[in-house]
């Protein structure tokens, strides 16, 4: 994230590791699934959000 | 010192747009800006020959700088030069590129463009001036262009207040003032209102502007890209792992899901398990297209676009932007969600 920040992405979505950016493997099958729908559901906040830096969506989105 | 220096395909008067596609060529002697730049280099120094070659053909080809500084070579060439080449971005990329292979190859070096043009960043620490905007500013950026072509060709460096601009190669050299001195005199110079002022430039990400939000991602038509190395099973691109050159495109019509067996990612800067195990971890079609069921996304492009970030040069990486954006844009897509390992 913190590279995401300095090189100027502008809407940021925060995941859990590297190797797995939309995913958990430590979560059961339907957990993971549902972490992952999170996911897109911020970053279609996020790409419905005007910005002007490099900006962080981790909250969870307003239905 | 002899000299050869390199114009497109519009300057050595071949012709515009139409003609960006012309192959590397070298001609003889001084050709368009070249003549006035000989007259400013003065009787020391002499334009033996013009290498020109067509916008297009040069962004395409990468080999073209090498073979024209090989070919500047067998005329004798002591010295190369390029530009000016203002705003225009593959001129610009042109012009960096050759003075690059030209340095590459023990030659003396100089391009000249604006800071702003985006090919500064492929000048590989090849010493470059700063020009004008346009080609109104011929006149003063061909008069900086030879100045700066003189101090590289006696072997002095070229300095910020020579009009030096983007990266600078690091070298070790002695200097001639102690450390404390020279650190009491950037202060004092500081101190004194140029806040700038500094012995070490540090690199200049460039910025990007952020784009204006989507109106309503539930009508927008949006595109999965990803860095993660991702690629259909076998990887029939032969996508690099690392140090990419180039980005991959397949199609996602009629999937569901990214399957394990369909989709793996090549990516060589992590460990690939689980994303092999459920490719979606990189890619996420199955939510995705949960969603443009349901109607929380209007529609999913038809395809995705992806690469591999690991160890990619920033001018690969930029050039791959530039044309991610470009295709995405004609494609009327209004967001994408990029994956990023």
């Amino acid at each position: 994230m913190s590279i995401a920040k300095r090189v100027g992405a502008p809407r940021i979505v925060p995941t859990r590791g590297i190797p797995f950016p939309t995913g958990d493997p430590e979560l059961a099958p339907d957990a993971e699934r549902a972490w992952r729908r999170q996911l897109l559901e911020r970053a279609l906040v996020a790409v419905g959000t005007r910005v002007s830096e490099p900006t962080v969506f981790d909250g969870d989105p307003v239905q | 010192m002899k000299i050869v220096h390199y114009v497109n395909q519009f300057f050595a008067g071949m012709g515009g747009e139409d003609s960006a596609g012309t192959g590397p060529e070298l001609r003889d002697g001084a050709v368009g800006p070249g003549r006035k730049l000989a007259s400013l280099l003065g009787d020391e120094h002499e334009i033996v020959a013009t290498a020109v070659c067509g916008d297009d053909y040069a962004a395409s080809h990468a080999d073209f700088a090498a073979d024209l500084v090989a070919q500047a070579k067998e005329r004798g060439a002591e010295m190369v030069i390029a530009g000016p080449s203002f705003t225009s971005g593959r001129y610009g990329m042109a012009c960096a590129r050759i003075a690059a292979a030209a340095n590459e190859a023990g030659l003396p070096a100089l391009a000249s463009m604006h800071p702003e043009n985006p090919g500064l960043g492929e000048a590989a620490g090849t010493a470059v001036v700063e020009s004008g905007q346009t080609a109104h500013r011929m006149k003063d950026s061909l008069e900086r262009f030879a100045a700066a072509a003189r101090i590289i060709a006696a072997g002095e460096e070229l300095t910020a207040q020579d009009g030096r601009i983007g990266p600078i190669a690091r070298t070790n050299r002695l200097a001639q003032r102690s450390a404390a001195e020279r650190a009491v005199d950037l202060v004092l110079t500081r101190l004194s209102g140029d806040k700038d002022a500094t012995e070490i430039s540090l690199p200049d990400f460039d910025s990007v502007t952020p784009a204006a939000p989507v109106a309503d991602v539930t009508d927008a038509l949006i595109a999965l890209v990803t860095e993660g190395g991702f690629v259909p099973a076998g990887n029939p691109d032969r996508l690099e792992s690392a140090r990419a050159t180039k980005w991959v495109r397949h199609s996602l019509d009629g999937l569901d899901t990214v399957e394990s067996g369909s989709f793996e990612s090549v990516h060589g800067g992590f460990s690939t398990q689980w994303a092999n195990a459920d490719p979606n971890r990189i890619l996420p079609l199955d939510v995705a297209r949960e969603m443009e069921r349901e109607g929380a996304i209007g529609r999913l492009y038809g395809e995705y676009l992806g690469t591999t970030g690991n160890g990619t040069t920033v001018a690969d990486a930029r050039r791959f932007g530039m044309e991610w954006a470009a295709e995405l844009r004609q494609a009327n897509i209004q967001a994408i969600i990029l994956t990023a390992t």
